[in-house]
Parts: structure tokens; C-alpha cells; sequence
């Protein structure tokens, strides 16, 4: 079968990120401070990247992402921890409930645009808050005990397979009738594009990427309790998307990684963290506003794309 | 009227609140036909065009396309029965390759699911290529391949109302809608555009519905023209008989006044 060039490059890049990261664990080099970084770094690129296709792909603006992620946290915890189910099962389960429950709320609120649609999300990760805030059988407002179970190879599978299938998507008739609704949703229509059916398969494939990160997030610090979740953590998401450019993919990669390791960095200095980092983001956004890669992707800087612009 | 009737709208009109932009108009396509629609600024054309092609639904009356009603349904649905469009206002997806603009309107040739996508199951890639190779094609007719992956908008003006109309063919229509094709086109690319239109046409066997303000074109090419004025049809006929028609004189340019 024809593979593309960037596809052996991005299968040689992956193994060779996982081997050598997996060996300097195994060395006994990388201490659980570092793995906890890698490992959370994995979920927030997850996170980008499943915020991506909805925002920088489908060009819907959705900012209540931490919903489904708490979805699949929540699911894939009551599935391991209270019922018993082995670690796969309940990543499973948590990211295939998160696309349900994406569905659903994708079906009304897709029908909106812009500041509409971003009020309606924001409002339906709340409810989806509030609803584990209130149900005692997941702990409530005290939060969920979960086991430490997560590991890199875990966490690094979930992003090569976030980023295949995603990459995958955009790069296909599909694809393009997504970025077609994002450049003109009422031409999108006219050339016979069902648009509301590819929102809401959007909004799916995100919210299904959004749990699995979430799955992978309760399985990493002993506890999860609903504030986790809240708006803040939907805007993190979302700045990794602007940041990185809207509509490139490697950019929220690049972005996801980036403030990762800062935010991480600037846990040293408590006080002055926060200030820091939003004068770090308020500088990018002056020098770049539109974002680290623009709509570019990272391999049209090389041989692959002639031409750059969204490559299809 | 005979059964090649394409396009029969009977006493199609729309209220805008109030307001009743568009009233009583009865249009009738024949098969091959090349008809034009014209009349004065705010006449209420490109509100009948989007009440052909699914964009508004009509308050009142009906329209068939092919015997089939169109009441309910959307653009897309519209455009999948053999119905295609330009905008008055270029429309092109700027960010993206002259190729890709062409390859969405041509999604529905390839059948492969999202699933096949996701997988990159043989059917994907043998549906990607089919749709390659069709775009490109649909590019040369209008000698845009050379440009297959330039940014849509960083086309010239006249390269961009080209490839509107290379991207609506690319959605297999039986009936063209072009709404004022040679806006803003000095006379020679006007010139190129009416020779296009024809060749098209015949190429492709097309029926064709336009909107044009630039009467050389309308005369030039149109078999029949339709006539509206504040939201009413006031003329149809051959292009001679429009020219001569008091009605349409007055208004275009208003009462004769005896002097």
C-alpha cells in the first residue's frame, strides 16, 4: 500500500521518542518527577490535538472540552476502581462514553454559531461538572480515589493514536468537507456537503480523544475530583489550540509540549507563576498572532508540502 | 409545457417579516436552456437564486426541479440532485489549494467512509485518487492546473471567478446557477467568459441560469430572459423583445416624459 513519506517519518519519529524515553525510564535516569511531566505533557497534547479538529479543523468554537474530559475520567475510574475492569478496558470505555455523551450535547448545540456555540459548550461542560460534583457513587465534591496506573507507554499510544487518527481524518474527503465548512460554511453547503453531519462527527472524534486523555488523567494522580474540570481547565486547552495556530495540527502539538514544560519550569516559583506565564503567552500572540505554525503544518517546512498552507 | 421542463417554479414568493422580497414568479427551465435574470439593484434575483437552490425556503408556491419538489430540503441535499451555484460575492475556500477547492465539490463521486480514512483502507486511497484525477481534470478545461496548489486566494480576480465556476461543475450539475459571473471583469475577460460559458455548456450539457448586470453578455448569450422588479416578474422573452419591451425601459431607466 502507498504510505506518504511524512508517514514513515512520523512512524520512525514516534518509535524513536518512545525508545528512547522508555529506555532512559528503564535506566533509571528519568525520575518519577520527569515520567509524571512526560506522561502529562502526552494527556495535554491529547487534548490539543482533540481541540483541534473541532476549533482548527471544523472551525467550530467549542470551550467546554474539560466536559468530556472529565467524562472519560470519571467512566474509565468507576470502570477500573469499582468495577474491577483491567486498565484498557476503562480507557476504553471512558473515551467511547466521552463520544456519546459529545454526541449528544454536539447534536443541539452544533446548530449555533460562534459566540453562541462557545456560551452553549461552556455551558454543558458545567452541567457535566456539576453532575459528578453531585452524585455520590463518584465521590462528590471530595473526588474519586484512583490507583496510579498510568505509565509513558500507556500515555505515549494514546498520542501516537490521537494523532493518526486525526491526521488521518483531515487528510480525506472528510477532512476537507470539515476545513470547507470552516472557510465558507454557506459555499461548504452549496457544493453539496452535508454540514451538519460533519460538526457533529467532529465534535464526536474530539470529545471520543478528549475522554481518552481524560482516562488517561485519572489513572495518573490518585485522585479526581470535579473542580479539575472546571472552565479553567477548558481555556488551557483552548490556548494550547490558538497558540499552536488555528488549524495546524503540529502547532497544538508544539504548543501543548511548550507550556507543559513551562508551566512545569515555573512550578519553582509559585508567586510569580501564573504573571510569567500569561506574559508568555501575551508575548506570542503579539510577535505571532496567528499562532506558533499559522495554519502551516510542521512538514510543509520541509520537503513534503511545496507550497504550505493547509496541506490536504 | 413539455416533459423536459428542468425547472418549474409556480407563484414562488417570500416574506422577509413583513417585507415581501420576492412575489408571484413562475420560471420555467427547459433542458439545455440558456436563460438569463435580470433586472434592477435590490429586484429580488439572488433571493429567487436562493430560493432555488435551498438556501431560503419560498413563503408561498412551489418549486420542482426534475419533477422532484423541493420543499424541505437543504443546500446540500439540492446539490446532490444535480443543482449547482456561484456566488455574487466570490465564495471560494481561500485557504485552501486551487486543487482542494475543486476535490470538495467533487466529495460526492468517492464513496469511501470515514472509517476506510481512519484506517487508510485500500478504497480510501483508490477514491482519493479517483477524485484527483477528476479535479484535475475540471482545472485544465479552465486552464487553472498550473495553479493546482496555490492558496485559492492568492489568485487573480478573474482566476478566482473561474474557479467558482470550475468548482460548481465539479458538483456534476445538470442545471448551472451563475449569479453575475463577470462582475468586476473589463470587457475582454468578459469576452473570455461568454466563450466559456459556451463551451461548457456543450461540453457538459448543461442548462444554464444566470444573473448578469453587463448587457452585452446577457444579449450575447441568453436564449431567454426573465425580467424582475421589486420582487416581481415583469417581462420574459427573447432577447429582441426585452430590448423593446416599455416595461422593462421604464425599469431600467425610468418614465418617458413628454417634453
Amino acid at each position: 500500500m502507498k504510505k506518504s513519506k511524512a508517514f514513515w517519518v512520523f512512524s520512525v519519529l514516534a518509535l524513536v521518542i518512545y525508545a528512547v524515553v522508555q529506555g532512559l525510564i528503564s535506566g533509571g535516569i528519568l525520575d518519577l518527577y520527569y515520567q509524571n511531566i512526560l506522561v502529562q505533557m502526552c494527556i495535554n497534547i491529547m487534548l490539543a490535538v482533540s481541540l483541534h479538529i473541532i476549533i482548527g479543523i471544523t472551525g467550530q468554537f467549542s470551550i467546554g472540552h474539560a466536559g468530556f474530559m472529565a467524562v472519560g475520567a470519571y467512566f474509565s475510574a468507576i470502570a477500573t476502581m469499582k468495577l474491577g475492569l483491567p486498565l484498557p478496558v476503562g480507557l476504553l470505555l471512558g473515551a467511547v462514553v466521552a463520544a456519546l455523551a459529545g454526541l449528544l450535547v454536539g447534536i443541539p448545540t452544533l446548530r449555533l454559531k460562534g459566540d453562541y456555540l462557545a456560551i452553549a459548550t461552556l455551558g454543558f461542560a458545567e452541567i457535566i461538572r456539576i453532575i459528578f460534583l453531585n452524585v455520590d457513587y463518584v465521590g462528590g465534591a471530595a473526588g474519586m480515589v484512583v490507583m496510579n496506573m498510568t505509565t509513558w507507554t500507556y500515555a505515549f499510544a494514546g498520542v501516537v493514536i490521537t494523532i493518526i487518527v486525526i491526521s488521518n481524518f483531515t487528510k480525506s474527503r472528510h477532512g476537507r468537507g470539515a476545513i470547507s465548512i470552516r472557510e465558507d460554511e454557506i459555499a461548504a453547503d452549496a457544493m453539496g456537503i452535508n454540514t451538519t453531519y460533519y460538526k457533529v462527527v467532529a465534535f464526536t472524534i474530539g470529545s471520543l480523544f478528549a475522554g481518552l486523555a481524560g482516562a488517561i488523567y485519572a489513572h495518573n494522580f490518585f485522585i479526581i475530583q470535579p473542580t479539575t474540570f472546571n472552565f479553567l481547565k477548558s481555556f488551557d486547552i483552548l490556548i494550547y489550540v490558538v497558540l499552536g495556530g488555528l488549524g495546524s495540527l503540529s502547532g497544538s502539538v508544539i504548543a501543548a509540549i511548550f507550556l507543559t514544560v513551562v508551566s512545569a519550569y515555573l512550578a519553582n516559583f509559585p508567586e510569580t507563576r501564573m504573571i510569567i506565564y500569561s506574559l508568555v503567552l501575551i508575548l506570542v500572540m503579539l510577535y505571532r498572532p496567528t499562532g506558533l505554525m499559522g495554519t502551516k503544518e510542521i512538514t510543509s517546512l520541509f520537503k513534503f508540502g511545496k507550497k504550505g498552507g493547509t496541506k490536504i | 409545457m413539455t416533459s423536459n421542463l428542468l425547472i418549474k417554479a409556480e407563484n414562488v414568493g417570500i416574506q422577509f417579516g413583513g417585507l415581501k422580497a420576492v412575489q408571484n414568479v413562475n420560471l420555467y427551465l427547459n433542458q439545455g436552456e440558456l436563460v438569463g435574470l435580470i433586472g434592477p439593484n435590490g429586484a429580488g434575483k439572488t433571493t429567487t437564486f436562493n430560493m432555488i437552490t435551498g438556501v431560503y425556503q419560498p413563503t408561498f408556491g412551489t418549486i420542482a426541479f426534475d419533477g422532484k419538489n423541493l420543499k424541505g430540503l437543504k443546500p446540500y441535499q439540492v446539490t446532490k440532485l444535480g443543482m449547482s451555484r456561484t456566488f455574487q460575492n466570490i465564495r471560494l475556500f481561500k485557504d485552501l489549494s486551487v486543487l482542494d477547492n475543486v476535490k470538495v465539490a467533487n466529495h460526492n463521486i468517492a464513496k469511501h467512509s470515514i472509517i476506510s480514512s481512519i484506517l487508510r483502507l485500500p478504497s480510501h486511497f483508490s477514491g482519493e485518487a479517483k477524485m484527483e484525477q477528476e479535479s484535475i481534470e475540471f482545472l485544465k478545461i479552465f486552464g487553472l492546473d498550473v495553479y493546482k496548489d496555490e492558496l485559492a486566494k492568492n489568485l487573480p480576480y478573474g482566476m478566482q471567478r473561474r474557479l467558482e465556476i470550475a468548482r460548481a461543475l465539479a458538483a456534476k450539475p445538470k442545471l448551472l446557477l451563475l449569479d453575475e459571473p463577470a462582475a468586476g471583469m473589463n470587457p475582454q475577460e468578459t469576452h473570455d467568459l461568454m466563450e466559456l460559458i459556451a463551451f461548457i455548456r456543450k461540453e457538459f450539457n448543461l442548462t444554464i441560469l444566470l444573473i448578469e448586470h453587463d448587457m452585452h453578455l446577457v444579449m450575447g448569450i441568453c436564449e431567454r430572459i426573465y425580467v424582475l422588479d421589486h420582487g416581481q416578474l415583469i417581462a420574459d422573452g427573447t432577447p429582441e423583445e426585452i430590448r423593446n419591451n416599455p416595461k422593462v425601459i421604464e425599469a431600467y431607466l425610468g418614465e418617458e416624459v413628454d417634453d
